[in-house]
């Protein structure tokens, strides 16, 4: 068992460290798959089906086969029913997109059109058309209950009955999901935009029936994921096919139109809630019927109650089926809906008890990080300036504050192997199979080493995002990526450090024990001015070098991560505006890899749910089944002018690494939704908060 | 939108002006115009491709393009610069921002053949060398990078804005940046890296 060194003692580890990447960002130079180009190259593109809801009766190929420049054409599958607009039904490979494009314009598709429905609304009525024949639209899960929720509302003094909803989201990574395939013989390289490099790997060679080690993934950079780029897809295996078929590589990447339509989404959640609070502000109970939708798949859960403890609760949760594009894991899958939803509902039942919505919230409130949070949030956001009396505002411009709290898991496990690598002209080498979305996990990798060995991050090389060395490490999810890879990467070069002081220690003829690292150099710990520099004591391995495994050690990690965040709004009742002044992140992470990279992780994660809480939403027409908005044009997302004043401030408790990537995204629609709140008595409890919503609440209130 | 990209491929320039040569009214106002459509119909008929000269970063390059060839797709299919992004591919998001004659433009929206004579800069021609303009280095001493998806296309928008204002106000790098999306989230880091970047340049 080892530990991280302490604050004191660490001379990287948790300072603010530069991405390793940076040059290669800021250059243009760092290669994407997007960015590829293989001699021979082919262009992929896929043909979608236009109906929510249709039977493929048959495929003609031949015109689209018979273009010039066309190279393959392969079909999903000749008996398939589509379920949404966007659903795969073949694909094309030529030697330009735009002939591509030409080509798939010439497959003639007879399809046997059906009935849809895109809402949850009237997907749940009866009768409604069905999403798959074989099932109904609702698929209720069974009933948990706890303690007893009819004694709990006698002994009330408050109650609340409210519907909470939110919309979906669409991930709309800036590279979109694709991949580059070549093949040579019965192997195949693929260059993937991927979260898990491994993992495409592993579902590649099970498709294709192919031993594992013949099947290479690349992921050198990757142009955002936040969870839906876990495995190929349907794209990444028609992009296989279609290089075998063609004999030759194929780039295929998602057109911006099929990125909101087809490779996943942030399900709704909405949720009927009969709640009671004692007069002395405790929740006593929640009476819930929940449901969303993940569209023509499951996966609309999400947690409630949230956070806070309940003693008395009953729910029902129900995914519904719809005719849209499927859900897939989006920055900590059911947390940003759940924290909206209670959030909303805790800050109704304070204001009904008449009680300082943050002193109703730290009563019920178990967790004692947290506890320590609200404290600070509160007093950088100015928490004693909130409004009182929020349905007495006057005026056109108001302004309020709210809050919002959330709670994660991360704390990573096994399944990484990694090795480090001490060259004798002074080389580090530490590779790995993590990849890196963005997060920073190169870099932190780098300070690891670099604090094990008493070098610079920069003078480590970090070889990730390659299958090939076959050192595996898991997909980049639920924010485990730095808590699974970093205490192995700590291990290796903890025992590569042991072996060098060996071969410094016989030279110096010295206790190996009695050597330290630091700056660059191997010294006598108790007589500084015996030393060799690096580059002397690496020398020493002559024609050998240090080669050293990971282990995976759990004592480095720990689970549970907890925020709070505070925002402050003004709100424009002559337009409906909102305009976000400052939001307040206090953040616990765990140990603090690079502080720099993990400050840019909050703001990511505020920022996001500040897009959620009042732009984003994927707007389905019933009449015909499509996507409204599938461009960043009308799928609307912040900008530069949207952007408050964000405070960051991580909340650093212990010395073991968590997570940080998802939980800063969490609380933050919660804290804006109770701040419009604050601003102008206007309760929303459906997001995303747009001006038509403001103008049409001011206006009843009015009335 | 997709309709849009459809409707640009299925109509020809021919048909077009084919189009309007026969319309009544169309000859009513533009008296000359059946002449030139006859005469536009027999040269695009041959003329599917163009060979242009442009001028990027700095040096000529000759090529061959079709019509419909936008400035990206020269950049990052013939001329192998693929630091310029495609993200939107609508003009809305700024990743394929480059500067033309001193302005920044979207390279998905610009077609290729229009931009022969013009002075073209990409990112890939920002730095001196291996020495970082001082907008690059100040993107990544501030952490202006995530996934860095965005970033050639921020860090020209803001190059070109430091030109035109040595001296930008916060919110006139929010104004500045406002052509430019990120979905990361990296817009502080980008306004501390703007600002920090005008500061230097500056002083040097």
């Amino acid at each position: 068992m080892s530990s991280w060194p302490s604050a004191q003692e660490a001379k990287v580890l948790g300072k603010r460290v530069t991405r390793l990447s940076g040059v290669d960002k800021v250059t243009g130079r760092a290669k994407y798959t997007y960015d590829i180009r293989l001699p021979g190259l082919l262009y992929g593109k896929i043909l979608r089906c236009p109906y929510a809801s249709a039977k493929i009766l048959s495929v003609d190929t031949s015109k689209a086969e018979a273009l010039p420049g066309v190279r393959a054409v392969v079909v999903v599958d000749e008996n398939k029913t589509c379920r949404f607009v966007g659903d795969e039904v073949a694909a094309v490979a030529a030697t330009s997109t735009d002939i591509a494009e030409d080509a798939i314009r010439l497959i003639e598709v007879e399809y046997d059109i059906g009935n849809y429905v895109v809402d949850e609304q009237t997907s749940m009525k009866p009768g409604a058309p069905k999403v798959h024949e074989d099932r109904e639209n609702v698929r209720p899960g069974g009933v948990n209950e706890q303690g007893s929720i009819d004694d709990a509302f006698a002994e009330a003094a408050v109650t609340l009955e409210a519907t909470y909803s939110t919309q979906v989201q669409t991930h709309m990574c800036l590279e979109t999901h694709g991949h580059v395939v070549e093949w040579d013989g019965e192997s195949m390289t693929v260059w993937a935009s991927t979260q898990a490099v491994f993992g495409v790997r592993g579902s590649l060679a099970d498709h294709f029936e192919l031993p594992a080690d013949q099947v290479r993934v690349i992921t050198e950079h990757m142009g955002g994921g936040f969870g839906s780029k876990f495995g190929p897809g349907v794209e990444g295996v028609l992009a296989a096919r279609l290089a075998k078929e063609a004999e030759a590589p194929v780039k295929l990447m998602l057109d911006r139109k099929e990125e909101f339509l087809a490779v996943g989404n942030r399900p709704s959640a909405i949720a009927e809630i009969r709640a009671a609070a004692s007069k002395d502000g405790r929740l006593l109970a929640m009476d819930m019927k929940t449901y969303g939708t993940g569209g023509a798949s499951g996966g609309a859960g999400f947690p409630l109650p949230y956070v806070y403890t309940v003693n008395n609760r009953r729910r029902q949760h129900s995914d519904v089926f719809i005719n849209a594009g499927n859900a897939r894991a989006m920055r900590a899958p059911g947390h940003p809906q759940a924290s909206f939803i209670m959030e909303s509902m805790m800050d109704e039942l304070a204001y009904e008890l008449g009680m300082d919505p943050l002193e109703f919230r730290r009563r019920n409130d178990p967790n004692e990080v947290r506890q320590g949070q609200y404290t600070v949030g509160a007093r950088e956001i100015g928490w004693h300036r909130r409004n009182r009396n929020p349905r007495e505002m006057k005026g056109t411009l108001r302004r309020g504050i709210g809050m919002g709290c959330g709670l994660w898991g991360g704390g990573g496990g096994k399944g990484t192997q990694a090795r480090c690598t001490i060259h004798s002209d002074g080389t580090v080498e530490v590779v790995t199979g993590t990849q890196d979305l963005g997060t920073g996990i190169r870099t932190a990798i780098a300070i690891v080493a670099a604090e094990g060995l008493g070098l610079a991050p920069e003078q480590i090389h970090v070889r990730i995002g390659d299958s090939q060395p076959g050192l595996p490490s898991g997909g980049s999810g639920g924010s485990t990526t730095t808590a699974s890879v970093t205490p192995v990467i700590k291990t290796a070069v903890d025992k590569a450090r042991v072996q060098l002081l060996q071969w410094v220690a016989e030279e110096m003829e010295v206790e190996a024990t009695a050597l330290t690292v630091g700056d660059g150099k191997i010294f006598l710990a108790d007589d500084l001015s015996r030393n060799l520099s690096w580059k002397e004591a690496t020398s020493l391995l002559g024609t050998d070098m240090i080669v050293t495994e990971g282990e995976w050690d759990s004592n480095l990690r720990q689970s549970g991560v907890a925020g709070v965040q505070f925002a402050e709004v003004e709100v424009d009742l002559q337009t409906g505006q909102i305009q976000p002044i400052r939001i307040v992140a206090v953040q616990d992470c765990g140990l603090v890899v690079n502080r720099l990279t993990a400050e840019s992780q909050v703001y990511s994660g505020v920022i996001q749910g500040l897009s959620w809480a009042l732009l984003e939403d994927r707007i389905m027409d019933p009449s015909t089944g499509l996507m409204i908005n599938p461009d960043m044009e009308y799928y609307k997302v912040t900008g530069s002018l949207d952007m408050p004043d964000i405070q960051v401030i991580m909340y650093d408790t212990h010395r073991k690494v968590t997570g940080l990537g998802e939980p800063p995204v969490i609380p933050t629609a919660g804290a804006i939704a109770n701040a419009v709140f604050n601003a102008t008595g206007l309760r929303f409890r459906s997001i995303p908060i747009t001006p038509d919503k403001v103008l049409t609440a001011y206006k009843e209130a009015n009335a | 939108m997709a309709n849009q990209k459809e409707e640009r491929h299925v109509i020809s320039r021919r048909g077009f002006l084919k189009g309007m040569g026969t319309g009544a009214v169309a000859t009513a106002i533009l008296p000359e115009l059946p002449s030139q459509s006859v005469e536009a119909e027999e040269t695009t008929q041959e003329i599917t491709e163009a060979t242009i000269t442009l001028h990027i970063n700095g040096k000529d390059h000759k090529l061959t393009v079709e019509p419909r060839t936008t400035l990206l797709s020269a950049l990052r299919d013939r001329l192998e610069l693929t630091g310029t992004k495609q993200v939107c591919d609508r003009g809305t998001c700024g990743g394929c921002t480059v500067i033309v004659d001193g302005r920044t433009v979207y390279a998905c929206m610009t077609l290729a053949i229009d931009m022969e004579g013009k002075n073209i800069r990409t990112i890939e021609g920002l730095a001196a060398g291996d020495e970082l303009h001082p907008v690059q280095e100040a993107f990544i001493e501030k952490d202006a990078l995530m996934c860095g998806f965005c970033t050639p296309g921020f860090v020209m928008s803001v190059a070109a804005l430091l030109e035109g204002n040595p001296d930008p106000s916060l919110d006139e790098v929010k104004e500045g940046v406002s052509g430019n999306m990120c979905r990361c989230g990296t817009y502080p880091r980008v306004f501390e890296a703007a600002l920090a970047a005008a500061q230097q340049m500056r002083g040097a």
